[in-house]
């Protein structure tokens, strides 16, 4: 019994201002996604959709919404909501229904077509809400949050707006190579240093703008796999979904205070570290044997951050790791090698699948010109608004 | 607009807590239903005035109009606010507010200490928001 499962089809549409609707974008990725696996819509027993919260009605219900699109068929349906990490959670329930044999093949789809600007919470006068209370009361957008992430840095380990620009400067050399990519031109770090100032010390260069895009995945059962000829597919084996544990020490989105640490002493681990830790603990692999990572850039020092919580460094040692080449294309652990959302922008439901779009075709080897020489082993890693883990662990 | 989570004036000013009478959790904004800390089996929750004075955890800026809810003339030219997050040691917490107006983010370290004072979010011709701010102890401006 392995609890690993296939990536057999990997589609995205590409990102950017299209202007169009978010379930055009998800079918586009489904299609592309099934071509890939070379399978019919009408093989497919099961399809999980993440959610988008933008597109009205049928964003609350998106699982359904991609099956009418693509031709309603039976296949068993669900819909995942959780923020930034939707789309791991979507991955988590065909996961599930796989490994526990309810289904032997699902089509997973994340689509999103973003508001310009800031995201905003919904419309209304609603008091209980974290998320309205954090704009209504502080006019604390996300990047405020970046901001202070970002000073926080700065006054504990010496990182610069310099070091952040180099990993702006990094990304867009890779999203340049990456023909799903929003931006595909390469930028200089006068150009970040040039452009205007959102949340000091974060400039608009330094902060991943909001995308439609799409993304679907095609996962199976390794019996599947094989029956269907592919003998050495890329691997799922670890999902992480965790939440923080009590207390949360630190400030996140969209919280206006942390938990207070006065009488329960904090975990060893922050809630970031813990979302890489419990994904490479059901893997059964270490930091040491990744050999690429995709992380949620939504700002250059977060990148940083994530180096940290991923293990990759030591505390502190992110803008150092930068520095020395290692997370670049060619250095001992590429990180966003796919341009990340520096490249790509946001577009809610779909990054996390995307990211997985990413380490499928690095670890097959089809990654073209931003290919990672022999890449093995791939972690991606992101974090839900309101305590949603997200870490998938793939291998080849 | 927020019930409770602030009371007082000018020194008196504090922010509203609850704390949990079985395990002593303090919760900002505040706790009503049942306490968070999973290893509690559940206690009272007791408003509790919060320390006025913290350190500065971290700090930012907002350069650019929010979004709605927050509410702001697009009449005027945006005036940038800073932003704080404070950390209070005997409750071990950290709590974001906005910066007195005029305080900008050159005003400001990690680590400096900060005071809590009574401040306007905003207002119109029936109703004055107010809200708390952070105000760098030793500024009386």
């Amino acid at each position: 019994m392995t609890a690993d499962v296939a990536v057999l089809g990997a589609g995205m549409h590409p990102w950017g201002k299209w202007g169009r609707g978010f379930v055009e974008y998800g079918t586009a990725a489904a299609r592309a996604a099934l071509a890939d696996a070379g399978l019919e819509w009408r093989d497919i027993g099961s399809i999980v959709g993440a959610d988008t919260v933008r597109g009205g009605y049928p964003g609350y219900v998106a699982g359904a919404t991609f099956a009418k699109a693509l031709g309603w068929q039976g296949a068993r349906v669900a819909s995942v909501y959780a923020a930034c990490a939707s789309g791991a959670q979507a991955v988590n329930a065909a996961r599930a229904q796989i490994l526990s044999g309810l289904a032997d093949v699902v089509l997973v789809v994340g689509a999103d077509a973003a508001p310009k600007g800031f995201f905003r919470p919904a419309g209304g006068e609603r008091h209980d809400d974290p998320d309205w209370l954090r704009f209504r009361v502080l006019g604390a957008t996300n990047p405020t949050y970046f901001g202070l992430y970002a000073r926080r840095r700065m006054a504990l380990y010496g990182d610069t707006p310099e070091d952040f620009a180099q990993v702006k400067v990094k990304n867009a050399a890779l999203g340049a190579l990456n023909p799903y990519a929003r931006y595909r031109k390469r930028v200089s770090a006068e150009e970040v240093a040039a452009s205007a100032v959102v949340a000091d010390p974060l400039r608009l260069l330094d902060i991943c703008a909001t995308s439609d895009g799409g993304a679907a995945l095609v996962l199976s059962s390794m019996e599947f796999a094989r029956r269907r000829g592919a003998a050495d597919p890329v691997r799922i084996r670890a999902v992480s979904t965790v939440t923080p544990r009590y207390p949360n020490t630190v400030l996140d989105l969209p919280d206006i205070a942390t938990d207070s640490a006065a009488t329960v002493t904090p975990p060893d681990e922050t809630f970031r570290a813990s979302i890489a830790r419990a994904a490479y603990e059901e893997a059964g692999v270490g930091p040491e044997e990744l050999s690429l990572a995709e992380v949620y850039d939504l700002s250059t020092a977060l990148e940083l951050q994530w180096y940290e919580d991923l293990r990759l460094c030591g505390e502190g040692e992110g803008a150092k790791l930068l520095r020395e080449g290692a997370t670049a294309l060619g250095g001992r652990i590429p990180v966003n090698a796919s341009g990340g959302l520096a490249s790509f922008g946001e577009a809610v439901p779909a990054q996390a699948i995307a990211q997985v779009c990413e380490l499928t075709w690095q670890l097959r080897g089809d990654a073209g010109d931003r290919q990672v020489a022999g890449a093995r082993v791939g972690l991606t890693a992101n974090q839900g608004l309101f305590g949603h883990g997200s870490a998938v662990l793939a291998v080849r | 607009m927020v019930t409770d989570w602030f009371t007082g004036d000018g020194d008196d000013f504090r922010l509203l807590g609850t704390r949990c009478s079985a395990c002593a959790s303090v919760f900002f904004p505040r706790e009503d239903g049942h306490c968070r800390n999973p290893a509690c089996g559940g206690g009272e929750l007791a408003e509790l005035p919060l320390s006025r004075r913290g350190r500065v955890w971290s700090y930012t800026d907002s350069r650019y109009r929010p979004p709605s809810p927050y509410v702001s003339d697009p009449e005027l030219p945006w005036e940038p606010y800073a932003l704080i997050a404070v950390e209070l040691e005997s409750e071990r917490i950290v709590v974001l507010g906005q910066a007195v107006p005029g305080i900008t983010v050159a005003d400001l370290t990690v680590g400096m200490e900060v005071e809590v004072v009574p401040g306007v979010l905003g207002e119109d011709t029936e109703t004055t928001w107010t809200t708390w701010h952070w105000r760098p102890t030793g500024v009386t401006a």
